[in-house]
């Protein structure tokens, strides 16, 4: 099957992730990849709660006077929102309706956007409290995991905007039809490792 | 290597290499490369076996002998062994599964270039002020207080080169899950296939953690992080979890592979197929699903409390269950069998004793009470080199005279491949069996020397002459390739005259195709049935002949791995205030590298086909 051949809706088919052997590959390679970057982030996760709250004796900053919930939970809401804008992308990706799929790939960019302006802001703010990469061990562990995810967010926005201007003259065919899939397989994984970062770090963290 | 037909510039095969995406040339690059490593890492031993000789010996100081353990270590490990391992599973594996080249042809071509000079910039640190001088665990509490740039060279180093490894683990899963030929069923796969498969499972598994532990000590070395010091609250036992989390999946990441390669050797010079296939398959999935439950065995010292100690010395005795299964396996293939003595055969025949010993020696290790006393010994050291030498190095070396056919169309001399035997054999016991004697009596690992009339001096001097002898072996190993490489004629195909599985069936010199039509498998040892039904081709096909695609060479991935060796050396040199250029080389580097991620992201790559008219003619087998 000729990658770049041209598809009408109508014979567009129903898996065009998978319709061609480089597809396939793709998929299985990238499911493959995000068991290791489980394994990183499951990693980072068990040094934040060895080192939460740890630090040069009489440090003041624990999880508890730090975070507040308010602004973790908006970024929760923009990144779980951003989650299913890609999924709108997908469900018209596989409809052959390129138009839409642009337009959905653009929301999750600007919610996405939003997400990594709010944790520069919670970063910056920290920061000027005194709460630094190099102040403790805690904020050592913390900065390493929150930023490991907010660089894994500006990956996943550049990439999607790469696809989209490189695609945007030509529209889908099977040889972009897997690119665009992986690249929402990756948002997803972003959103659902933040979920676990929203728990462990912001939710058991204010707990007293 | 199917470029007889016209001979190229040397120019221009060197940018052919640079260039390749071909995983029978990665295969001679990780070949080359790991060899160059091994000799490196050899180099090393003999200078410690040197050093060891007598005692009070000043050959070298104490401050170059930390340097050089550490660095034989990590290059044994790391640089020598993982990727020569890597070049039979390159050149193997695509064969045996019938495909025409691996999932990611060109993330495979990346895999090497990373371990490439991940491995020369860790070796550059000889030249740039010092090598490493923790030891190949590196832990936290010496490496955090290590002077000079020492530990940098390794972090960073090791970071580069494990990128690589985590690719090409990867790579192969999907090779494998994805790219079998038609009725190459999971249950039908050869051994080196299935153990390639679990031992990239456990790559992808055991080298995040390893990543992330790196990522820790170069924060703490080179910006201001406090992960392992504990005057700001970090703890350096994490250091100890997350490189063994890493470090005990890595000693089966190696030793899987060459049990696989033991079970191809086995079966073809027995003339039986391979006894329990079904069990040795399940024996390695269990093995590597254990291997990920034990690494605190490791550290039955440190103080992590009884009961914890006591689960991971069962879990590690549990290990010896299915290991027990494939050393019993092996026998019983040969049992009854009409075996050929032929060189892969000897080491097979002597891989089985050695591993054996180091494998009880491991279990003796396992109670944890017993650990207490042989920890940091020489015990240890005999233990890990009896499982690595006499697990994996013999394979390597027998694959070496196995698999050198496939790769180069010549046969190494079978005269001079015993000799390399006798002595390389022969000598590993002398210097690594005694050490266990050494290690009782109390002599500690890691010491540069030691007093006289404390009963250590014969012991060690004897060790060292077994060194030499090692040495020799290899050095015949070298003679024997060279000569065949001057004198060697074509050998065809099969031609130890039982091959058994595909990558066998394959006419010599192998297309760069592989396969003009895609094979049909009918059964475990596939090409083996053909024969025994009389088919002179050794194959049934799954197609007719048709268009192949083929992906095209590309030099990005060099480019990448420049851009981060660049980088590397910014992010080392960072912390120091009078190389102001060390931020200006870690932004170009990082910019050189996602630049080049850029261009293969936007530039479509399509590969081309080879037609049908020129497959007929066989004009695509010699471009």
């Amino acid at each position: 099957m000729n990658l770049k051949s041209k598809f009408t809706p109508q014979s567009w088919p129903e898996h065009p992730e998978l319709s061609t052997a480089e597809g396939k590959n793709k998929v299985v390679g990238f499911w493959i990849f995000l068991g290791g970057e489980t394994v990183l982030f499951a990693t980072l996760f068990a040094t934040f709660l060895a080192l939460k709250n740890k630090g040069p004796s009489g440090m003041e900053f624990t999880t508890q006077n730090l975070f507040e919930l308010p602004l973790a939970f908006i970024m929760t809401m923009l990144l779980l929102t951003s989650s299913l804008t890609s999924v709108y992308a997908m469900y018209h990706m596989k409809n052959y309706n390129f138009k839409g799929m642009q337009a959905w790939l653009a929301i999750t960019v600007l919610l996405g956007l939003g997400f990594l302006g709010l944790e520069i802001y919670e970063f910056t703010h920290y920061v000027h409290e005194g709460f630094t990469f190099s102040q403790s061990a805690f904020g050592s562990s913390f900065y390493t995991l929150v930023g490991t995810h907010g660089l894994h967010v500006v990956i996943g926005l550049a990439w999607i905007v790469l696809l989209m201007v490189r695609n945007a003259g030509r529209g889908l065919n099977l040889y972009n039809a897997p690119k665009y899939f992986i690249a929402s397989l990756y948002w997803h994984f972003i959103d659902v490792v933040w979920v676990f970062i929203f728990t462990v770090v912001y939710l058991m963290g204010v707990i007293k | 290597m199917s470029s007889t037909a016209k001979k190229k510039g040397f120019g221009a095969t060197i940018w052919d290499y640079l260039t390749t995406v071909d995983h029978k040339k990665i295969a001679i690059l990780y070949l080359l490369a790991g060899t160059l490593f091994f000799v490196i890492g050899g180099i090393e031993a003999m200078l410690i076996r040197i050093q060891l000789a007598k005692p009070d010996n000043d050959f070298v100081s104490a401050g170059l002998f930390n340097e050089i353990i550490t660095m034989h270590g990590t290059t044994m490990i790391f640089l020598a062994a993982m990727p020569l391992l890597f070049a039979f599973m390159n050149a193997v594996v695509p064969l045996q599964i019938g495909a025409r080249d691996v999932a990611f042809p060109f993330l495979n071509s990346l895999g090497f270039w990373l371990f490439f000079w991940g491995g020369i910039f860790l070796n550059l640190s000889w030249f740039l002020g010092g090598a490493p001088d923790a030891g190949w665990t590196s832990y936290a509490s010496l490496s955090l207080a290590s002077a000079g740039h020492g530990i940098d060279f390794y972090a960073v180093g090791l970071q580069i080169a494990g990128a690589g490894t985590l690719i090409s683990g990867i790579n192969f899963i999907v090779t494998i899950v994805n790219m079998r030929a038609p009725g190459m069923t999971f249950m039908r796969m050869p051994l080196m296939t299935w153990t390639t498969f679990i031992a990239s499972a456990l790559i992808l598994f055991a080298f995040p953690p390893l990543t992330i532990g790196l990522f820790f000590l170069i924060f703490d070395r080179m910006f201001g992080s406090n992960f392992f010091d504990h005057t700001m609250g970090g703890n350096t036992i994490i250091w100890e979890h997350l490189f063994w989390i890493f470090g005990h999946p890595e000693v089966y990441i190696l030793v899987l592979p060459a049990f696989g390669i033991y079970s191809e050797i086995i079966p073809v010079f027995a003339r039986k197929r391979l006894f329990g296939y079904s069990s040795m398959v399940f024996a390695t999935i269990l093995i590597g699903f254990l291997g990920f439950m034990v690494w605190a065995h490791h550290m039955f010292t440190v103080g992590l409390g009884a009961t914890a100690n006591a689960i991971f010395a069962i879990a590690t005795m549990a290990i010896a269950v299915p290991t027990g299964m494939k050393v019993f396996n092996w026998l019983c293939t040969m049992w009854g069998g009409s075996i050929k003595v032929t060189t892969p055969m000897l080491y097979a025949l002597g891989f089985i004793p050695s591993f054996v010993a180091g494998g009880v020696t491991g279990v003796m290790q396992a109670a944890a009470p017993v650990d207490y006393q042989l920890h940091d010994s020489y015990f240890i050291v005999a233990h890990f080199h009896y499982v690595i030498v006499g697990g994996i190095v013999l394979a390597l070396l027998a694959a070496t005279h196995f698999y050198w056919p496939i790769m180069f169309n010549r046969m190494l001399n079978e005269t001079l491949g015993k000799i390399t035997f006798v002595f390389f054999f022969i000598g590993f016991h002398l210097t690594f069996f005694i050490q266990h004697f050494l290690g009782l009596m109390g002599m500690p690992r890691r010491v540069f020397t030691y007093l006289p009339n404390q009963g250590l001096d014969t012991f060690n001097l004897i060790s060292t002459v077994g060194a030499f002898f090692m040495a020799i072996g290899v050095i015949l190993l070298v003679i024997n390739v060279i000569i065949t490489s001057i004198k060697g004629q074509p050998c065809g195909r099969d031609p130890w005259g039982d091959g058994r599985t595909l990558e066998w069936a394959i006419p010599q010199p192998i297309p760069f195709y592989n396969f003009k039509q895609t094979p049909l498998v009918r059964g475990l040892d596939t090409f083996w049935i053909e024969k025994m039904e009389g088919n002179k081709e050794g194959m049934s096909y799954a197609e007719p002949i048709s268009d192949i695609h083929m992906p095209n060479n590309s030099f990005i991935p060099f480019v990448m791995v420049i851009g981060l060796f660049v980088a590397g050396f910014g992010a080392l040199y960072n912390q120091d205030a009078d190389k102001p250029w060390s931020l200006v080389a870690l932004i170009v580097g990082l910019a050189i590298t996602l630049g080049a991620m850029i261009v293969r992201s936007l530039k479509d790559d399509l590969g081309y086909h080879i037609h049908k008219e020129d497959l007929l003619n066989d004009k695509g087998g010699n471009e």
